[in-house]
C-alpha cells in the first residue's frame, strides 16, 4: 500500500509540477545536479566566458589592461575586415570551397549505401564497407601527406601515368586544382563514413513497402527511386543542414595543411586567416572581429537554410 | 501469369546486380589501390621511389625506412605522449559526457530542456578562436597538456548521443524501482545505469580517443616546448613542413642530393604507414562500435 502511493507519487511528469513540487522535486533529486554540475561549469568556462570575452572584436585589447579597462572602438576592426583587400577574396574562396564540397559529397555516399544495400553477395558488401570506412580512421595530418605522396611528380599518379607513357604532371603546383583535390580527397575519406548513417537510414524503412511494391512487380530500380530515396530524404536534409551550419567554417584543419606559397590565393579562408592574424601577428581584436563576424554569418545561414527545409519539406532541425 | 512476371523481374534485376557489383568494386579500389601504393612504397628501395617504380608491389623490398624510424628518438617520444594525452583526454572527456548525458535522460529532473538548450546552444555560436585562447592562456595552460585535454573535452553531439542510449535503454520504471528500494540517484547511476551502458561507453571511448590521437591543430596553437609536441604535430613538421624543402632540393639538382631527396620521399612514406599502424590494426575490432554509435545518432536525427 505504502509503495504504491510512493509509485503514483513519482509518475506523473515534472512538466505538471507547479513551484512548490518542483522545488520538492529538485530537493529529492540534488544527486542528478551534483552530476551535472561538473559538464555545465565546464561548458560555462569553455564556451560561455569566451563569448563574454568576444566584446575584444569592438575594443582595442591591450593585454596588460585586460578585457575590461581595454578601450571602446566600436565596429572600427569589423570595418577595417570588410573594407580590406583581402576580404572580397576570402569570402569568394571560403563559399567556394564550401559550397564546391556540400554539392559534390552530397550524392556520393548515398549511391554507396544504395549499392551496399542492393548488394546481395552479403560478404562482398561487408568488405566493401569495411575498406571505404577505413579513411576515417585516418588522421587529416596524415591524410594531407598522403595526398601529397601520391599526387607528387614520384607519385602513384605518375607512376601509372608514365606506366602508360604520358608526361609527368605536378598538380601540387596548380591552383587552379587546389578546390578539387581539398573536395575529392574529402570524399574519398568520408563517403564510407557517411554511407553507414545512410545505411541507418534504410535499415528504418519498413519492409511491408518492399513487399508490397514487389507483388506490384516493381522492378529494384523502381524500388529505389519509389522507397529508398524517399525515405533517407530526412536524414538528407538533416545533414545538409548541418553541412550549411560549417560553409565558413569550412575544414580549416585541412585547408590549412594543404596551403603553400602557390595556392594561397585560392586556399586561403576565413577561418585560416583568423588563425595567422590572431595567433601568428597577435592582432588580437582584429582576429576576434573576423572571427565574430564569420559565427554571426554562419548561424543566419543556419537558420536561414533550417528554414527553407521546414517550409518546403517538413524535415528541420527544430 | 506469376512465372511471367518472375522472370521480367529476373532479368532486370540481374543487370541491375551486375552494374552494383561492377560499382562497388570500382568503390572498393578506388579506397583500397592508394592505400596498397602507400604502404609498398614504405617497403621499397628508396632509388626506385625516387624513380617512379611503384605501383602497387614493393620494389626491391627492405625495412631500411623502418629501421630510421625506430632510431628518431622525435617520432618515438611523438608516439609517447600522444598516448598519455590520449589516454588522459579520453578519460576526462567520457566522464564528463556520462555525467551530463545521464541526468538530462532522467525525467524527474526538474530544468531538463533548459539545460539541454544550455549545451546545444554552445553548437551553433563561439567565441571564436581568440577569445578561447585568451581564456585557456589566463589559465595558465600554456604549453601544458592540460591545454590539449580540457578545452576541447566535451562534444555536445556526443551528450546527445549518450542521452539518446539512456533514454532507449533504460526505462523509467527501472529508476522509480530502484527509488522505491530506497537507492539514492548517484547508487542507481552506478549500480544500474553503468552496467547496462558498456556500449555506449565503448562507443564514447572510440569516439573521443580517436578524435585527440588524430587531431594536431591544438598542440599547435597551445604547446611551445618540442619535446611535448604529441605524434600528429611532430607528423605534419616532418611530412607536410618539409615538403617544399625537397621540391628545392630536387630543382637545385647533384648526385648526393637526389640520395638523400630519395631516402626522405621512402621515410615518408614509412612515417605514414607507421604512424596509422595503431587505429588501423584496431580498426576491424572497433568497427562495429562506431557503427553502433552512428545509429543510435541517426535514430536520434
Amino acid at each position: 500500500m505504502l509503495s504504491k502511493r510512493t509509485v503514483k507519487k513519482s509518475i506523473p511528469a515534472i512538466n505538471n509540477y507547479n513551484g512548490k513540487k518542483k522545488l520538492i522535486a529538485i530537493f529529492r533529486h540534488w544527486q542528478l545536479y551534483i552530476l551535472l554540475l561538473f559538464p555545465v561549469v565546464w561548458t560555462f568556462l569553455f564556451r560561455y566566458y569566451p563569448m563574454y570575452g568576444v566584446q575584444i572584436a569592438f575594443k582595442d585589447f591591450n593585454p596588460g589592461l585586460g578585457i575590461l579597462q581595454s578601450k571602446w572602438v566600436g565596429l572600427k576592426y569589423f570595418r577595417m575586415f570588410l573594407t580590406s583587400p583581402q576580404f572580397g577574396q576570402l569570402l569568394l574562396n571560403t563559399f567556394s570551397i564550401s559550397i564546391y564540397s556540400i554539392l559534390a559529397s552530397a550524392p556520393v555516399p548515398i549511391i554507396l549505401a544504395i549499392a551496399l544495400n542492393e548488394c546481395k553477395v552479403r560478404v562482398f558488401a561487408k568488405t566493401v564497407q569495411l575498406v571505404t570506412y577505413a579513411p576515417y580512421f585516418i588522421s587529416t595530418v596524415i591524410l594531407v601527406a598522403m595526398v601529397n605522396q601520391i599526387l607528387s611528380p614520384y607519385g602513384l599518379l605518375n607512376n601509372v601515368i608514365k606506366l602508360f607513357g604520358g608526361e609527368a604532371v605536378n598538380l601540387l603546383a596548380k591552383p587552379k586544382l587546389f578546390r578539387s583535390i581539398y573536395v575529392w580527397s574529402g570524399i574519398w575519406q568520408g563517403a564510407g563514413y557517411s554511407s553507414v548513417i545512410y545505411l541507418a537510414a534504410l535499415s528504418g524503412i519498413d519492409k511491408e513497402l518492399y513487399e508490397a511494391a514487389r507483388i506490384d512487380g516493381a522492378t529494384t530500380l523502381q524500388k529505389i527511386i519509389y522507397i529508398d530515396l524517399p525515405g533517407i530524404m530526412p536524414t538528407f536534409i538533416i545533414l545538409l543542414i548541418l553541412n550549411s551550419a560549417s560553409i565558413l567554417n569550412v575544414g580549416y584543419e585541412k585547408i590549412f595543411l594543404m596551403q603553400n606559397p602557390l595556392n594561397l590565393n585560392v586556399s586561403e579562408v576565413i577561418s585560416t586567416y583568423v588563425y595567422k592574424i590572431g595567433l601568428v601577428s597577435a592582432q588580437y581584436s582584429y582576429s576576434s572581429a573576423i572571427g565574430l563576424f564569420n559565427s554571426i554569418v554562419s548561424m543566419v545561414l543556419l537558420t536561414v537554410v533550417n528554414y527553407i527545409a521546414r517550409k518546403t519539406s517538413e524535415t528541420s532541425l527544430w | 501469369m506469376t512465372r511471367k512476371i518472375h522472370i521480367r523481374i529476373t532479368i532486370g534485376d540481374k543487370i541491375f546486380d551486375l552494374i552494383n557489383m561492377i560499382f562497388l568494386t570500382f568503390c572498393l579500389l578506388v579506397v583500397f589501390l592508394p592505400l596498397l601504393n602507400i604502404v609498398s612504397q614504405s617497403f621499397s628501395d628508396p632509388p626506385s621511389v625516387l624513380a617512379g617504380k611503384v605501383i602497387f608491389l614493393p620494389v626491391k623490398p627492405t625495412l631500411a625506412s623502418y629501421e630510421r624510424i625506430i632510431s628518431n628518438s622525435v617520432i618515438i617520444s611523438g608516439f609517447a605522449n600522444s598516448v598519455l594525452i590520449s589516454v588522459l583526454g579520453t578519460l576526462l572527456s567520457v566522464s564528463l559526457t556520462i555525467m551530463a548525458a545521464y541526468p538530462l535522460a532522467r525525467n524527474t529532473l526538474v530544468g531538463r530542456n533548459a539545460i539541454m538548450w544550455y549545451f546545444v546552444f554552445t553548437m551553433l555560436f563561439n567565441g571564436g578562436l581568440i577569445p578561447t585562447y585568451l581564456v585557456v592562456r589566463s589559465l595558465g595552460m600554456i604549453d601544458k597538456y592540460a591545454a590539449l585535454i580540457i578545452p576541447n573535452a566535451l562534444s555536445v553531439w556526443n551528450i546527445v548521443i549518450a542521452r539518446t542510449f539512456f533514454i532507449n535503454t533504460i526505462p523509467n520504471e527501472l529508476y522509480e524501482a530502484a527509488t522505491i528500494d530506497g537507492s539514492s540517484d548517484i547508487r542507481t547511476f552506478i549500480q544500474i545505469a553503468l552496467p547496462v551502458s558498456k556500449p555506449i561507453l565503448a562507443v564514447m571511448t572510440l569516439f573521443y580517443a580517436v578524435g585527440i590521437w588524430n587531431s594536431y591543430f591544438d598542440s599547435m596553437i597551445y604547446l611551445k616546448s618540442q619535446e611535448k609536441y604529441p605524434l600528429q604535430l611532430v607528423l605534419r613538421n616532418i611530412l607536410i613542413s618539409s615538403q617544399l624543402q625537397s621540391q628545392i632540393i630536387e630543382s637545385s639538382g647533384g648526385a648526393d642530393q637526389s640520395q638523400s631527396l630519395a631516402i626522405a620521399e621512402a621515410l615518408k612514406y614509412a612515417v605514414i604507414v607507421f604512424s596509422s599502424l595503431p587505429l588501423m590494426i584496431l580498426y576491424p575490432f572497433i568497427q562495429k562500435y562506431f557503427v553502433q554509435g552512428i545509429m543510435i545518432g541517426a535514430i536520434k536525427g
